[in-house]
């Protein structure tokens, strides 16, 4: 017994040093090696700072920019420091009363559209950090987004397709729009723009 | 189910296939009695632990010693991570300054890494330091799994030596499975996902302005002690960082599935592209099945093996076509209301609520079915919010013992309990002693398979029955009516069969859930552990029986069909009562 406790111990000493420290060490320096732009986050610099991450969605709700997928996390939508879903089963009321307030809001800011909403849009991503929508999504906000900054829906479209990305290798996945890339997109057409 | 559903479930089998002979052929060399290529390329290293440690490399154990050597660097295991995270508050590596987790979740914590369960109570992001991940949980996620894969090279050497005292030596068995399979796995792995943006650093939390502000409204008490709201402004972001690839990668290659950030990998910081979602996901299932072949290897016949993998594929398969095409169905309730649930070239459609759009219905459905099939319990989508027959689908997949795929080693182990109990019935219907592998199966190793095959299901209908009655389980639900139950019964199957998922809208994070649910994962994993080691000590000890005309053959469809049937007549006579009070209730009452 005492024998097997002492080689317990040393083993568990050995392999906490081995799995514990020196693989994550070891893949730490390899990747930042390697892949420093992944391993640190995807960050999208501007102007020498983090202005945010290819990965991370963010919140909006102004009919000039595209909205992502609704957020569960809380305090706030997209809060990226406590990722949540919403955890809302499916015949849960909460859920149905959720989809329609989403939805008004959708027609408030766009009252002429009496398009079918698609799901991506109205319902809470598994994440709250959802960076992406479906390109379905995404076709059913354009109209509204260049009415709200003036410009052509051929200009917005253009831009909707350089933030489109199909299936990776063309299978895997699904097609998705990203919206932070996409926004930050039209901020910068309009500056140059005007 | 769409073209593409097809074409990727398709595609993930396939190369899941594709891979159990090499890896199950290289397992087989490492555990292999004699030495050879593999085990001597890491000799040196292998040498220099066992001498730190005073192991001698020839010595054998009983099943009693090796299951006494199993419990006890289990426990040590466990009081290690009980340490760190009440400690971590003054330890280093602590840049976010997280201060001790209770007592009673710390206890849980622990019991759920070292059972290889990864049940998480807490919010990864908002609760332990990157010392408490790396040092206490890491470690564990390889040291649960590497115990788990000693156990069943000790089991199947009970079938395949004979008239033997010993089953091999649980340390040289652990430091094998962690040194020769996990580790080189899991290095490949990280890198492959940091490529595709999980991340891997020491760096502080980062901060960065948002595009377009917004605020919130937050209930505060005044100093008069009133009720008052105010606007809180949000003009920043916090990005959390931290070496998340590397931990990810063992808790897939580990079955462990405890996830890094709160979400797990529905996080875009742990799986960003559908190509980290395949990899990850083909991690989940490919040593369990990969064992498969490693099994049938060790016992000198491959197409026992075989066999196995391909009972459980036979439950797996229709089972995972049955949750895709409920999930692609989407959500009736929502119909109405003008939202467009179809499919089409533009969007995945299908009830999206808890899902993320890179993976769409047929990827987190493909998950759901693997993580709770195999006991990952890993989540790409929120299993809470499935629609209730596909939500149905991964909770009977943890009821069915954790036999389809299951925990890297406690998986097959426990599926050959059952193949133990279907030699047994398919004896008793022509009336002969059973045997299996060449092992005559006797009233002892039969009281011990029916140990391993009943002892999860006892904790699942008990402990959700001691949940339901008592005030502070039904307090945690979060969903009213059927659902609700279902999400008991799913937390309590979770913990039972050590898998670890949820339905996460469960608040278990309470004395109650965390001192229930951490009795249930302690009970499901070693008294089954030893349970089927004392059965692979007497296997051991007995002589090998010549086939003779009246041997069942255990390769052939017909046994491969029984067995299958065996699993699912358990599982389905124990739990169809419990869930038609469920997910099947709540069916009915959507409409479905």
């Amino acid at each position: 017994m005492s024998k097997l406790l002492r080689q317990s111990f040393v083993l568990l000493l050995l392999m906490t040093v081995i799995t514990g420290v020196l693989y994550p060490l070891a893949t730490t320096g390899l990747a930042q090696l390697i892949f420093p732009h992944q391993a640190n986050g995807s960050l999208i610099v501007k102007d020498g700072g983090p202005i945010g991450s290819v990965l991370i969605g963010q919140s909006f709700s102004d009919p000039k920019y595209f909205w992502g997928r609704p957020s569960a996390t809380s305090p706030n939508a997209y809060n990226a420091s406590a990722s949540s879903g919403s955890n809302q089963g499916p015949t849960n009321p909460a859920l149905t009363e959720a989809v329609k307030q989403r939805i008004a809001a959708l027609h408030a800011a766009d009252p002429g559209n009496s398009a079918p909403v698609p799901v991506d849009l109205v319902t809470a991503s598994g994440s709250g950090l959802d960076p992406e929508i479906s390109p379905a999504a995404a076709q059913y906000q354009l109209a509204r987004v260049a009415r709200a900054r003036g410009l052509s829906p051929a200009r917005v479209q253009a831009l909707v397709n350089a933030c489109t990305r199909g299936r990776q290798f063309g299978l895997l996945g699904e097609p998705r729009v990203n919206v932070l890339q996409l926004n930050l997109a039209l901020d910068a057409a309009q500056t140059h723009g005007s | 189910m769409t073209t593409n559903d097809f074409l990727q479930t398709g595609l993930f089998l396939l190369v899941l296939l594709l891979l159990v002979k090499p890896v199950g052929s290289y397992m087989a060399l490492v555990f292999a009695d004699a030495p050879n290529r593999i085990t001597r390329f890491g000799g040196r290293m292998e040498r220099g632990i066992y001498r730190l440690c005073g192991i001698r490399s020839s010595e054998e154990m009983s099943w009693k010693r090796y299951a006494l050597a199993m419990l006890l660097f289990s426990v040590l295991g466990l009081l290690v991570v009980y340490a760190l995270q009440r400690l971590q508050g003054w330890l280093p590596l602590n840049p976010q300054h997280f201060g001790a987790v209770s007592a009673e979740s710390s206890m849980n914590t622990a019991i759920s890494f070292i059972t290889n369960t990864n049940w998480q109570g807490y919010g990864g992001e908002s609760t332990m330091s990157y010392l408490t991940q790396m040092l206490g949980l890491a470690v564990q996620n390889f040291l649960s799994a590497a115990t788990g894969i000693a156990v069943l090279v000790a089991v199947v050497r009970g079938f395949s030596r004979r008239s033997a005292l010993t089953i091999g030596n649980f340390w040289i068995d652990l430091t094998r499975s962690a040194l020769y399979v996990l580790l080189p796995l899991s290095l490949l792995l990280t890198l492959l996902l940091v490529s595709q943006g999980v991340v891997q650093n020491f760096r502080p939390y980062a901060d960065v302005p948002v595009v377009q502000a917004t605020s919130y409204t937050e209930t505060v008490k005044d100093a008069a002690g009133n009720s008052v709201t105010r606007d809180v402004p949000v003009t920043t972001q916090t990005l959390p960082m931290g070496p998340a690839a590397s931990q990810i990668a063992i808790k897939q290659l580990g079955t462990n599935g405890g996830g890094f950030f709160n979400v797990n990998s529905a996080h875009p910081y742990e799986n960003p592209t559908p190509f980290s979602n395949f990899l990850e996901l083909l991690s989940i299932l490919l040593i369990p099945a990969a064992l498969c072949y490693t099994f049938g290897m060790m016992v000198g016949d491959r197409r026992q093996g075989w066999a196995l993998l391909l009972a459980m594929l036979l439950i797996f398969v229709p089972l995972l076509l049955a949750c895709t095409a409920a999930e692609q169905a989407g959500n009736p309730a929502l119909a109405p209301l003008g939202v467009d649930q179809h499919a089409s070239a533009l969007q995945a459609g299908g009830n999206m609520e808890g899902k993320e759009t890179r993976f769409g219905i047929v990827n987190s459905t493909l998950w759901a079915t693997a993580t709770t099939a195999a006991s990952n319990g890993s989540v790409n989508a929120m299993h809470d919010s499935f629609t209730p027959l596909g939500g149905l689908v991964p909770m009977w997949l943890i009821q069915l013992g954790e036999v389809i795929f299951g925990g890297v080693g406690s998986g097959l182990y426990g599926m050959l309990a059952f193949a133990v109990v279907a030699v047994f019935i398919a004896g008793l219907m022509v009336g002969r002693t059973p045997e299996y592998l060449g092992k005559k199966i006797e009233a002892y190793e039969m009281k011990m398979a029916s140990l391993a095959v009943l002892l999860p299901c006892a904790l699942v209908v008990i402990g959700t029955a001691i949940a339901v009655m008592v005030p502070a389980g039904v307090a945690g639900i979060a969903n009213p009516g059927a659902h609700g139950f279902s999400e008991i019964l799913y937390s309590v199957s979770s913990a039972s069969n050590n898998n670890g998922s949820a339905f996460g809208g469960l608040s278990a994070n309470t004395p109650f859930w965390n001192v229930l649910l951490g009795i249930c994962m302690f009970f499901a994993r070693f008294p089954l552990a030893i349970a089927m080691l004392a059965m692979a000590g007497s296997l051991a000890a007995k002589r090998h029986v010549p086939e003779s005309a009246g041997t069942l053959p255990t390769h052939t469809p017909l046994f491969v069909t029984l067995l299958a049937c065996v699993v699912i007549v358990v599982g389905a006579l124990t739990f169809l009562p419990a869930l038609a009070l469920g997910p099947i209730a709540e069916s009915l009452m959507s409409g479905h």
